[in-house]
């Protein structure tokens, strides 16, 4: 590597104060620090410090995705061939799905990396590791098809609005990549619900024309759950032996849904990674789960009373397979910087998610999927549960004080 | 004796490089120093100018923000320069020193028949008062304002660092009285806190006239704003004081023979050192006689000399000097090395709190760390952090937040007065960001101190 560390030593002084490209410091620090580690040592302060550093955290929760990636990719082909009823090989079927997220992935991350860089240069900020994760987490929670420009337009909005003008990372109060499909949810809705959206192939173009085998619905489960409850006998173009293998097919992740969200299998390897990493906040993706089993069991409790919603009926546990409840529990709620600061409050914003989750998916009948709003409400509210934590803590000594004053 | 205290949030940052329990008689040093910087929220002003000749125990520095104590010369010699920085601030005072080492021959006082402020002004006169500082603050104490308690932690959890139970050889009838001293001074309880492992000497676990508590676990079971928050939280108003054990003996003999004992011993440590020992030395050396270059080892972009430990000494080079309140001398390489693609690598030889790295899978495993900063220092993103490595039921992030804002009434709410900047040295080791927060409290409580030190001045009514 030393004529490429060559290279940048000679290009460095062009970038320093008095160059000529001195404007452009954050797109050369970007990229020497992206090759090389910075030579900084430490002045002030501790002499020695961790190894750990913003792009060694981003790496981690990058790797801690690539299992539900994966298996996205390849469910994308699944879904589709199966759609199409054909027959396709193992090979045939990843790659299918991964032509089709590939170029999700580098649209995501070529404009939203370009408009974080312009913002760094005029800024005369370093660039912040903040987006490599949420370019990520963008195409992972969106349906295979979506329009490339539509990515591109929800990306701007999300760094803009939802970070850059809040100040960058580590300032913004909603989580970026939800900020981006929210944004898509509410301004392109066709093209981001529904039954046929989750199924690539350009089904919702095509409409009635649709090549696809007879009755087929590209519904997901959750639609599912609000018309026939539990009991769901097929997804897409397949027909299930069972419940068991209805789960079985849930759990592994072959069911249409957004990209990165059908495989609970993946994700769980993701939540480990996290976990045993100490990068994900295990105490958030437990109580994200405790909350939404403890509403899905309270439901479960008033579902004799109204008969007309099955939805109610589920067993709780399938809120955590289905849908994007497992990818929100382990990928957004736990974004550092949207939620609760404090471990106490850590937990009540986690177990809050997982309760207004349940509640809009199943007592909302418009809309079967309450993850992202659940996340975003709560990321709202984060700051004001660290208020109150934080006050206890302030009370505990003010208390101390007084007792003092007494004695 | 109480329960065992067990800090359980910390951590022990595990180095090569530790000193081994052999003591070398080190060769006098050419020039000694007294640096001003040594205390916290100091106005100083020299009382000797250049050519003076000193005793070991002439005064040579005083504080016009605390009239009370004069910092004295640690040998015999001569005044040879006084160091000034930006602003004329005076930086430091050089002695060159005397091979054989002169006292000052004053009158001692007879400290069990003086009275309190007798006693006082004496310690305060002849150098021994500069050894007592405060909490909050870390400043040297006011007499005028009698704390509540007085600590002594009789060890040290700081990385490599050195062995308080070695240097208090000899020191054991000193100690002893040091402590009666200042039971008498402060009028207040003299609390003495031990580890369950790294004490048992009986000089402390068996000393008279103490309350003695007993602390288990990581760094930083030993800071003495950990050891207060866990037996007596400071509040607002309220004043601890603390001083080393190796002082509380300096005081014991400045009261029995009128001596200024400056010789200590001093633990030379770091992944540097080829052999870790113990230096006996006098305060102030230059640092090149207590770590000599026979004894380190060359590293590509250099040493880096400290005084005192890895996480909260002073960066001082070759021809530094050792402070006031350092026992040992940590040498470790400079890190400006760039590695290709680093944030990628396995790192099996890198040490991280988080388990990012490989090199969780070896536990036991010592680290060579250098100065390298492992990365830039970005906007505050990771939490919970902090929090497993500060022992206190206090947030934190929330304090340097409050600090950052400027917030004075916030910062009390969050606890500044049970804080120091040392408790902040593990949360900037492990800080993803690398941010520097020690340098945040320290300017937080300057604010502060500068209030009290007004409020000092004007008079009572």
């Amino acid at each position: 590597m030393k004529p490429l560390r060559n290279l940048m030593d000679k290009l460095e002084p062009n970038f320093q104060e008095g160059g000529k490209w001195h404007k452009y410091w954050p797109l050369y620090d970007g990229f020497a620090t992206f090759l090389f580690t910075p030579g900084h040592a430490t002045g002030k302060g501790a002499h020695i410090r961790d190894s750990i550093d913003l792009k060694r955290t981003m790496a981690m929760v990058i790797l801690a995705m690539v299992p539900a990636m994966l298996i996205g990719m390849y469910n994308v082909g699944f879904q589709h061939f199966r759609a199409l009823g054909e027959e396709a090989a193992f090979m045939d079927t990843f790659l299918y799905g991964a032509l089709k997220v590939l170029p999700l992935i580098i649209v995501s991350y070529g404009v939203g990396l370009g408009v974080e860089f312009l913002f760094c240069i005029i800024k005369g900020h370093q660039i912040n590791e903040g987006f490599l994760v949420s370019g990520m987490l963008i195409p992972l929670v969106c349906p295979p098809d979506l329009p490339l420009w539509m990515l591109a337009v929800a990306v701007i909005f999300a760094v803009v609005i939802g970070k850059e003008v809040f100040g960058g990372t580590g300032m913004n109060v909603l989580n970026v990549a939800l900020t981006a499909r929210a944004f898509l949810f509410f301004a392109y809705p066709a093209d981001i619900s529904g039954d046929k959206v989750w199924i690539s192939g350009n089904l919702v173009a095509a409409g009635e024309n649709a090549n696809v085998v007879d009755g087929y619905t590209g519904e997901t489960a959750l639609a599912q759950f609000a018309k026939v409850g539990g009991e769901v006998s097929h997804l897409g173009g397949v027909a299930y032996d069972g419940i068991s293998d209805f789960l079985m097919a849930g759990f592994i992740g072959l069911v249409p849904g957004s990209v990165g969200e059908t495989s609970a299998l993946g994700i769980l390897l993701g939540a480990l990674i996290l976990i045993a990493t100490g990068i994900g906040s295990w105490r958030i993706m437990l109580s994200v789960v405790a909350g939404g089993l403890a509403m899905g069991y309270l439901l479960n409790g008033v579902a004799g009373m109204f008969p007309d919603n099955p939805y109610l009926a589920i067993p709780p546990f399938y809120h955590l397979i289905f849908g994007g409840f497992a990818f929100g529990a382990v990928f957004m709620a736990t974004d550092p910087v949207t939620a609760s600061q404090t471990p106490t409050g850590k937990y009540i914003y986690g177990f809050l998610i997982g309760v207004l989750a349940v509640i809009i998916r199943v007592l909302n009948p418009a809309y079967p999927e309450g993850m992202m709003l659940a996340i975003l409400f709560m990321n709202v509210m984060a700051p004001l549960i660290d208020h109150y934590v934080i006050q206890s803590n302030i009370k505990r000594r003010l208390k101390r004080t007084k007792a003092l004053a007494h004695a | 004796m109480g329960n065992t205290i067990n800090i359980r949030k910390g951590l022990d940052i595990r180095l090569v490089g530790e000193a081994d329990k052999v003591i070398v008689q080190g060769q006098m040093p050419e020039i000694v120093a007294i640096k001003p910087t040594d205390f916290v929220g100091t106005r100083p002003k020299a009382l000797v100018n250049v050519g003076d000749e000193v005793l070991a125990g002439t005064p040579v520095l005083m504080d016009k923000h605390n009239p009370a104590y004069q910092v004295v010369s640690p040998v015999s010699g001569e005044v040879v320069e006084l160091v000034r920085g930006a602003k004329r601030k005076l930086l430091a005072i050089k002695i060159l020193a005397d091979k054989e080492t002169r006292y000052l021959d004053a009158p001692v006082v007879d400290w069990k028949a003086a009275s309190q402020e007798e006693l006082c002004s004496f310690l305060g006169d002849r150098g021994a008062w500069a050894f007592i500082r405060t909490k909050p603050y870390d400043a040297v104490a006011f007499p005028d304002i009698k704390p509540k308690a007085v600590f002594v932690s009789a060890f040290d959890t700081a990385p490599l660092a050195a062995d308080v139970e070695f240097l208090m050889q000899g020191k054991e009838k000193d100690f002893a009285l040091g402590l009666e001293v200042l039971a008498k001074v402060s009028g207040a309880k003299v609390h003495l806190n031990l580890h369950d492992k790294l004490n048992t000497n009986k000089v402390f676990t068996e000393a008279q006239g103490v309350e003695k508590h007993v602390f288990s676990g990581k760094h930083p079971a030993s800071s003495v704003s950990v050891q207060a928050h866990h037996i007596d939280p400071i509040n607002r108003g309220e004043f601890i004081w603390y001083v080393h054990p190796v002082d509380v003996a300096l005081i014991g003999k400045l009261c029995t023979t009128g001596q200024f004992d400056a010789t200590r011993l001093v633990a030379v440590a770091g992944p540097k050192v080829k052999k870790g020992k113990y230096i006996r030395t006098v305060l102030g050396a230059q640092l090149k006689h207590i770590a000599t270059d026979d004894n380190l080892e060359d590293s590509t972009f250099g040493n880096r000399y400290i005084s005192g430990n890895v996480l909260t000494g002073d960066k001082e080079g070759p021809e530094g000097y050792l402070g006031m309140f350092h026992h040992q001398v940590t040498v470790l390489a400079e890190g400006k090395h760039k590695e290709f693609l680093g944030w990628a690598a396995p790192g099996l030889n890198k040490f991280s709190v988080s388990r990012t790295f490989f090199s969780w899978l070896m536990p036991g495993k010592k680290y060579a760390l250098t100065t390298n900063k492992n990365g830039e220092e970005r906007a505050f993103v990771v939490t919970g952090e902090y929090d497993k490595v500060f022992p206190m039921d206090i947030y934190p992030v929330q304090l340097l937040k409050a600090i950052h804002t400027g917030d004075i009434e916030l910062q009390e709410q969050l606890g500044i007065y049970e804080v120091s900047p040392e408790d902040f040295a593990l949360c900037e080791f492990v800080c993803t960001s690398k941010i520097e927060s020690q340098q945040m409290v320290r300017q937080a409580h300057e604010v502060l101190y500068g209030e009290l030190v007004q409020s000092m001045k004007e008079p009572v009514h």
